[in-house]
């Protein structure tokens, strides 16, 4: 029996309504309990913010599309490198770190959940074998499931029972978590180089459209109980005028909403919220998504900021990043996987100078201002899509700060400068709001319940900021604020201290988090996937799902469906 | 007597997972589905195995001890200042994540077979990337299969089977039938020929068919096939159309066919030994397929240009994605040789040719690649596993392999292992040890177990292991 | 003796790929990876009869093989040869900075070397320990 307890921090525990309160957290056995004995180790934590450990419900750290951008790109690590040392692994760094990296580098910004969005069904394998690799956290990854011939089939005839059953064996066959979908019916068209652009248009060959693919998975995601809701890359995304698609989007689903509990989140959603008829007239789209999100309770975003920087781009997007290499001309990957899915990256900088790229980084901070409610809207930079997540800090600078965003504003494009919405937005985001938008509102919007809080019960996952919440005034004070969410004063995972002063003290492997549906006829299910099964793919039945020896640390979530 | 369906075969990058083995008594006496080489893998392998470690003992190879045997190994890799970890390719994933482990413990440059194979590939990607995608999007809708420079009736006997020409898809069919016919035309010109040879008793000739441009089989609106490469190889006679380039002129080639289909024109009467005529018609056609895609092979990897050949390959696909879908793919050789890149990278950013001799990775083909550090003699000790260098490194490098102390963990006997100081036999992924692998298309699927090795023989990984553990410890008895 | 100027391919057949799987000692194996593919009008000149031994001399190496009717012809002075210990004689190890030395294309002087044996396995490996 291991026990330790936090003695004298500032905590900041939304989910538990905790807003800075002096208090002690006890932990035995890797959960957070009531008390401890007196002599439990102690860690001094007066003068510092006690928060729940990070999450990040949409990071691409692992699998096919992550490690091809890896090596597309040595120029990317070679002038960021980790050596070797007693306790950890080297590698590479920048905007697609190695395995080993990713985990110790969230680990020190006291990160400790990860959620990996996008996984080729097929090649599931092999994300949850780089999972495996990643250490110091806990995660699961979202097998991408909208443009599955099975999914296309059984909705355009009205089979959404059916569809949902056969949706719970895909999720226990790749161990998935939620079901994503990426530019619903566009990924299927791409398959012959083509693509949809609007909610209305008729997938080719299949006779059925983005929005009812949409609107029949989000059902799928009601009948099977799933704790995430069905998560959403829009049609349409990086182009101009496309806000009014993102909220048409969250408009299709308005009618499947159950009281106040979401049913759909958007991802990413400062690449879905460009207004303009094209490039040069490309402006913000975030006073219109804002007014929508907060006028309706059945959407969470999450915002996919924009860093100044050189990095990655990578989606199932596949026709988006044909779009992005046609316009940088850059190196490019495409990889389409067979009956379901598709894939692209291509490197990109996103600079100052440039207006479009400027207008991206203020689009993405004025949703998360302008949204009212914290638990809308989730910090993300849909790593490496908008940045690398080693950036976080920068961002949880200019949400708290608005001198920090003005010292920026002063840096970028003067078009996209003078077109910002920004100068007008005088919030300024507190610790208790940024510990929503970081850990308790991801974890709640994940339905992850262990997570992302530090009440009786939860995982012992904890970070530890060395932040004076009343001596430091951390609008005024951001860089001060920003150096300690970079390098957090202690990570705790599972009730141990894993990085003390921003190091590795103790390396760990985390968990791997999937949803393990039960449903009334999963042999039936089964008996027809395997019918089809050579005819829709190049491999056997029996070598698709996997087994569970297979699956790292493997943490099923059991769910009952109604189905 | 068992019947074990659904066997991955680990031979080829083709990776076939449709295998079924009948087993007695722990032996495989009947492989079903295999080609030949598969065949020949699950039927004999363990015709010319070594079932017991062994060490050289005044320049004679004895059997000795597990654990003495992987203590000499460790020893090696410890004393080495510049050790050379090499092959891999044909072994599973976990050992190759086992095995970077042990390569940054002793700081080891590790390199894989790629380097001496579809290297020149993966700079190319690095260069311009790579639009492709899984094989079965190609067996269900590309209607235009180009082999370039690549031999997959030898080299990946089932690729065509499963994936491609004689492949069934959702749009597309698979072209068995107007395979068989044209055989049959050629066999009955062949049965007349002789037949009036016979009759005449003077040599009889068919006209040879010199056709003007392209057959008219490749207008036709089904899938179609096409060769590229400087001999007629076996795929050639099976596709509808074959191009015979001048070697060493691919290049030329391919360059032409991007000015072509950006529709540009070319002042010259034959790029490669191929009329300009011709090469137009054939731009037209990779313009008008619904979806094409190239495999290519060796065939430009290895000739002169190497990866500024592979450039223009995906450059030219590139262009080809303005007018319509095209993709393009390495046909890897090895089962594994597609994992050990993917591990590699996953691990250390880099897919070959990783030097850990500073603490972090470094990557620099042509500095940190096997052939290079060999040639140079800058190794001072190698660990082969899974591979066979000495058969395919070019004397220059062999010889210096065979300087210093080598180890081998092979369950053959190979040229490698005749020159090894230390051999340790494990027991073969996919047959006798399961792991992970991943086809020549990025898909992963499982290695299986289904016979029990020899009691003598661990599996690479624990292998592995064991010499990471004996690493550990002399590092520990030596601080 | 005539002499002839060729370029040296080395490749994959199904009868290497299957002696590899069979094993390096097997009869498959080595039965293939001595041959010399040479063309027919190439046989002619060189006064070559089927099975006949011939040296193959690069700038890097020269190995004997065993002359064989190529049964891919035409291929006018190209020779061929199966990837192994015997083509990796005389191929060439250099890489211009890519990693991967150049197995295909090598200029190479063909000639007959009807009073040469072909090596064993054994014998092309004590020559590389001699070497070093």
């Amino acid at each position: 029996m291991t026990e330790l307890i936090i003695k004298n921090g500032f905590v900041y525990d939304p989910l538990n309504r905790i807003d800075g309160e002096k208090m002690d957290i006890s932990i035995r056995d890797g959960k957070i309990v009531e008390s401890v004995k007196e002599k439990a180790n102690g860690i001094n934590a007066s003068g510092m913010v006690v928060m729940p450990g990070g999450v990040d419900i949409h990071t691409h750290i692992a699998g096919g599309e992550v490690n091809s951008g890896r090596l597309l790109r040595p120029e990317d690590h070679v002038k960021d490198v980790e050596v070797k040392t007693a306790l950890t692994r080297s590698g590479v760094g920048y905007s697609i770190p190695s395995t080993f990296t990713t985990g110790y580098r969230y680990s020190k910004m006291g990160y400790t959940t990860l959620m990996n969005p996008s996984m080729a069904p097929l090649e599931a394998r092999h994300t949850h074998e780089e999972l495996a690799d990643i250490p110091m956290v806990d995660k699961a990854a979202y097998p991408l499931l909208g443009d599955w011939w099975f999914s296309l089939e059984h909705i355009r005839d009205g089979l959404i029972e059916e569809n949902a059953a056969h949706i719970a064996w895909m999720l226990q066959a790749t161990r998935g978590y939620a079901i994503k979908i990426v530019n619903p019916g566009g990924l299927e068209a791409w398959g012959f180089g083509r693509n949809v652009h609007s909610l209305d248009d008729v997938v080719p060959h299949f006779n059925i459209t983005p929005r009812e693919i949409i609107r029949g998975l989000c059902k799928v995601n009601r009948l099977l109980n799933l704790p995430h809701t069905i998560h959403v890359h829009t049609n349409n995304l990086g182009k101009p005028g496309n806000y009014v698609t993102a909220i048409e989007t969250m408009k299709c689903v308005e009618d499947l909403a159950q009281g106040d509990k979401p049913v759909i989140h958007i991802t990413h959603i400062q690449f879905c919220a460009f207004k303009g008829s094209d490039w040069s007239t490309l402006s913000s789209g975030a006073g219109e998504i804002s007014k929508y999100v907060n006028n309706h309770n059945h959407v969470t975003l999450d915002m996919g900021q924009v860093i100044f920087s050189n990095t990655t781009t990578m989606t199932a997007d596949g026709p988006f990043q044909y779009g992005l290499y046609n316009i940088t001309g850059n190196k490019w990957v495409n990889h389409d996987v067979e009956t379901e899915t598709s894939g692209g990256i291509v490197p990109f900088k996103y600079k100052r100078s440039s207006a479009v790229h400027a207008t991206q980084w203020s689009i993405g901070l004025e949703i998360a201002l302008l949204i009212e409610d914290p638990w809308k809207i989730l910090m993300t930079t849909d790593h490496p899509n908008g940045g690398p997540f080693t950036s976080y800090p920068k961002i949880l600078a200019w949400l708290m700060s608005r001198a920090a965003r003005e010292i920026t504003l002063s840096k970028i494009n003067k078009r996209a400068r003078k077109k910002s919405l920004l100068p007008s937005i005088d919030r300024e985001l507190s610790l208790y709001e940024l510990a929503i938008v970081t850990r308790a509102g991801q974890a709640k919007a994940l339905g992850l319940k262990p997570k992302g809080h530090l009440g009786v019960g939860a995982d012992a996952d904890v970070a530890i900021y060395n932040i004076d919440p009343q001596r430091l005034d951390i609008s005024k004070e951001y860089k001060v604020a920003r150096k300690a969410f970079k390098k957090a004063a202690f990570t705790i995972k599972d009730g141990e201290v894993v990085v003390k002063d921003g190091e590795i003290v103790k390396p760990v492997t985390g968990k791997t988090y999937w949803i393990d549906v039960s449903t009334s006829m999963p042999h039936e299910i089964n008996d027809d996937i395997k019918k089809k099964f050579r005819e829709y793919w190049t491999v056997e039945y029996e070598n698709y799902p996997l087994p569970d020896s297979f699956i790292h640390s493997s943490f099923p979530i059991p769910v009952k469906a109604e189905v | 007597m068992a019947v074990i369906t659904g066997v991955t075969c680990p031979v080829c990058g083709t990776f076939c997972d449709d295998i079924e083995l009948i087993i007695e008594n722990n032996v495989i006496v009947e492989a079903r589905n295999a080609c030949a080489m598969g065949a020949a893998k699950f039927l004999n392998y363990s015709a010319h195995r070594t079932k017991k470690p062994l060490i050289r003992k005044n320049g004679e190879l004895v059997e000795v001890s597990m654990d003495e045997a992987v203590e000499k190994a460790a020893k090696i890799l410890v004393d080495a200042n510049y050790p050379l970890m090499y092959g891999w390719s044909n072994t599973s994933c976990e050992a190759i994540r086992t095995g970077l482990e042990l390569g940054e413990e002793v700081g080891a440059v590790m390199d894989n077979t790629s380097t001496v194979c579809h290297g020149p590939s993966i700079l190319s990607v690095q260069d311009v990337g790579i639009p492709s995608a899984t094989l079965g999007q190609l067996r269900h809708r590309a209607d235009l299969i180009i082999y370039w420079a690549s031999n997959p009736w030898s080299a990946h006997p089932r690729h065509a089977e499963r994936y491609t020409m004689f492949s069934d898809g959702r749009f597309e069919g698979s072209t068995w039938k107007s395979y068989l016919s044209r055989l049959r035309g050629v066999m009955s010109r062949k049965k007349i020929q002789r037949a009036s040879n016979l009759v005449l008793k003077q040599d009889f000739c068919f006209t040879p068919q010199v056709e003007e441009g392209l057959p008219s089989s490749v207008h036709q609106k089904r899938r179609r096939t096409i060769v590229i490469d400087v001999r007629k190889t076996r795929t050639a006679d099976a596709a509808d159309c074959f191009f015979q380039v001048e070697p060493g002129t691919d290049y030329e080639l391919l360059q032409a066919l991007r000015v072509l289909v950006n529709d540009g024109e070319l002042d010259v009467d034959e790029v490669a030994g191929i009329p300009i005529e011709t090469l137009e018609q054939l731009a037209d056609l990779l313009v008008n397929c619904k979806l094409g895609i190239i495999f290519f092979g060796l065939g430009l990897t290895m000739s002169k240009g190497k990866h500024r050949n592979i450039d223009a390959a995906i450059n030219l696909t590139r262009d080809l994605n303005k007018r319509t879908k095209f993709l393009i793919m390495p046909m890897r050789g090895h089962y594994n040789v597609t994992g050990v890149n993917i591990v590699f990278t996953w691990q250390t950013g880099y897919p070959f040719a990783v030097d850990l001799s500073n603490g972090y990775p470094r990557y620099n083909p042509g500095e940190t690649s096997a052939v290079d550090i060999l040639s140079r003699d800058e190794a001072d000790a190698t660990m082969v596993i899974a591979s066979d260098p000495v058969a395919h490194f070019p004397r220059a490098a062999s010889k210096n392999i065979a300087k210093h102390p080598l180890i081998a963990i092979d369950p053959e006997v190979t040229p490698t292992t005749m020159l090894a100081d230390v051999i340790i036999p494990p027991a073969f992924v996919g047959i006798e040890a399961e792991g992970t692998a991943y086809r020549m298309d990025h898909v992963p699927l499982p290695l299986k177990k289904v016979v029990e090795p020899p009691e003598t023989c661990l599996s690479d990984q624990e292998i592995l292991q064991r010499i990471l553990q004996k690493v550990r410890e002399l590092r520990r008895d030596m601080n | 003796m005539p002499k002839l100027d060729v370029l040296v391919l080395t490749g994959r057949t199904i009868e290497q790929g299957k002696g590899k799987e069979m094993g390096k000692l097997s009869k498959v194996y080595l039965d293939d990876v001595v041959q010399c593919n040479i063309d027919p009008q190439d046989m002619k000149t060189l006064k070559l009869k089927q099975n006949t031994n011939v040296k193959v001399t690069t700038n890097f190496g020269s190995v004997v093989l065993k002359a064989v009717k190529s049964p891919r012809a035409p291929h006018p002075k190209m020779i061929f040869i199966s990837y192994g210990p015997w083509a990796s004689m005389i191929s060439d190890p250099r890489t211009n900075g890519t990693g991967m030395p150049s197995l295909k294309g090598i200029p190479a002087e063909i000639e007959p070397a009807p009073n040469e044996r072909v090596l064993s396995l054994q014998e092309l490996v004590n020559q590389l320990k001699m070497e070093a």
